[in-house]
């Protein structure tokens, strides 16, 4: 009995222990963004003096300078159609490319492959000047397409290669009975392979919003002027110029952060099951 | 089917065609500006290899390369090993799980920028939330941001920013482990931490590999943190930050193109290297 019980309660002290480190680490996670939206709701010098004191009663003044002083609003929307559209044409052409690519067999298809791959390996950095020259010359920069037609062509090659690798696992037997019923390989692509890799295109659609929501680098290249500037960028202008402003800069930080994780808990699920359906592994 | 060949071309047409025209050719277009001396758009003359003379005795390049050298090795160790202890921790509990999964995957979804800007909030000298918890606990403040703290000041937030994301990679692969092997550790009395080391560990040992290619090439990357918190100044330029300075800040094409391009080179060594070393016979099951 003795020995049985010892373990038995060191499996206890264990699991406790395991516990209380995620719970640590979940707390990392958890207050640094409560700590930010409770301070977007004091004036500054509170900010600086009490960050530790629950704002209880509440002060807008900094949404109303971010929304009249700083025009966020404007950086929303700039930033939602930027992102928006290229979701849509990553999904739209990654999503056919990925069909040819895992229910066609033709010749060159493994060079097609291993070229993909490799664009894996190059960087933003590595393009972004002759990109920006492109721009320019098409009169592109600082508009909306200056934006999304380098970040389509970014994102591009990873979601080609996680719905292949979703696309590739359905059964042949449903593109048979589709061809039956007389499709053709449009309508087969829209009207079964789309729909059926619904959890590849949901965790695609949310990683490539991600990434280009968050983009810093790009948008402070292609895309600087006030009327198209997304909000990361407004982010790195207010850092700069309103460094001290501490209530607008929580503010600020809380506009941002709070949409994306609103719509994450909702989606969280659809995230984990692209992952886990064959999206990782190459 | 009949026509397939019609369709495989009109498929991957606008893929090739983005790709073609904001990827493959700008890359090359990238090599070619390595070569010349530059003003601007219009004006350039061929140069040779001088450009890359220059990298070589560049010094701010080879800080910039030993800064982000620096931050690789923190995220390597801090970031992929803490992923690799929570998801161990995960896998073996049986409550909470999913609260754990979603609340550690929040920082992946903010942006980089917003986790700078907070982080220049706990850092500032007179008002952050550090100086002030030292000061309640009556201690003497802390330069958070000076020449020798500001890079792993950096390093901090650059690591926390991620871990969720390959927290979820570990917990995944780890979920695709039949059960059977740990039944049968089980049976030979193999738990705790033995068994992390034992089987769980190389039983993922593909995906960690994966997860430390994309450490690597993503630390290469790194931009948005040093450019707001610190404005890359006291000891924390790093290569991405360096090159935006001398491509876009310095408009000197050119050079920032050659700089560029070490920085891919140099990204394709250390992740060939890495895999070399991490080498082993692979296990399928």
């Amino acid at each position: 009995m003795q020995p049985a019980m010892q373990s038995k309660k060191r499996f206890r002290l264990g699991t406790a222990l395991m516990y209380i480190v995620l719970s640590a680490w979940a707390m990392t996670t958890i207050y640094p963004l409560f700590w930010i939206v409770n301070n977007s709701f004091k004036e500054s010098r509170d900010v600086m003096n009490k960050s530790f004191s629950l704002a209880l009663d509440p002060v807008f003044i900094n949404y109303t300078t971010a929304f009249d002083r700083i025009n966020i609003g404007r950086s929303y929307v700039n930033s939602l159609i930027m992102s928006g559209g290229t979701v849509l044409f990553v999904l739209l052409f990654g999503g056919l490319a990925a069909y040819v690519l895992s229910r066609f067999t033709f010749r060159g298809k493994r060079f097609i492959f291993s070229i993909l791959y490799a664009t894996l390996l190059v960087p933003a950095f590595a393009t972004v000047v002759p990109v920006y020259e492109l721009l320019i010359k098409t009169s592109l920069v600082n508009t909306y397409w200056g934006l999304i037609l380098p970040q389509t062509a970014g994102n591009l090659t990873f979601a080609t290669l996680v719905i292949a690798g979703y696309m590739s696992t359905i059964a042949k037997e449903l593109e048979e009975a589709a061809f039956m019923d007389g499709c053709n390989r449009w309508q087969m692509f829209t009207k079964v392979f789309m729909p059926v890799s619904r959890p590849a295109f949901a965790s695609v659609s949310i990683f490539v919003f991600l990434w280009s929501y968050n983009d810093l680098f790009s948008a402070l290249i292609f895309v600087n002027k006030e009327k198209v500037r997304p909000i990361v960028a407004l982010l790195s202008e207010i850092s700069s110029q309103y460094g001290t402003d501490f209530g607008l800069m929580a503010t600020a930080v809380t506009l941002t952060v709070m949409p994306i994780l609103f719509i994450y808990l909702f989606i969280s699920k659809f995230i984990e099951k692209g992952l886990t359906e064959g999206a990782v592994k190459g | 089917m009949k026509g397939d060949r019609k369709y495989i071309w009109i498929f991957l047409f606008p893929m090739a065609a983005f790709l073609t025209l904001f990827l493959y050719y700008p890359f090359f277009k990238s090599l070619y500006f390595s070569f010349y001396r530059t003003k601007g758009f219009f004006d350039k003359k061929f140069i040779g290899w001088d450009n890359y003379e220059r990298l070589v005795s560049d010094k701010l390049l080879g800080a910039a390369t030993l800064h982000t050298l620096e931050i690789m090795l923190y995220v390597l160790i801090f970031q992929v090993g803490i992923a690799l202890v929570l998801a161990v921790m995960v896998d073996n509990i049986t409550k909470l799980k999913g609260f754990f999964r979603s609340v550690f995957f929040f920082p992946v979804v903010i942006s980089g920028t917003a986790i700078s800007l907070l982080f220049v909030l706990f850092y500032n000298y007179n008002f952050g939330l550090l100086n002030n918890v030292l000061a309640g606990l009556g201690l003497e403040k802390v330069l958070w941001l000076s020449e020798t703290n500001a890079l792993k000041a950096i390093a901090v937030p650059t690591v926390w920013h991620y871990v969720g994301f390959y927290f979820v990679l570990f917990v995944t692969a780890m979920s695709k482990i039949p059960e059977d092997y740990y039944d049968a550790a089980k049976i030979e009395g193999i738990s705790g931490f033995k068994k992390m080391v034992k089987l769980t560990i190389p039983l993922i040992l593909s995906d960690i590999k994966v997860v430390i290619t994309l450490a690597i090439t993503g630390t290469l990357k790194v931009f948005d943190f040093v450019w707001v918190i610190s404005r890359a100044q006291n000891g924390t330029e790093v290569l991405g930050t360096y090159m935006y300075k001398k491509a876009m800040v310095d408009q000197n094409f050119g050079y920032g193109s050659t700089v560029a391009i070490y920085m891919v080179v140099l990204g394709v060594v250390i992740a060939l290297l890495a895999n070399r070393l991490l080498k082993s016979e692979e296990i399928t099951y």
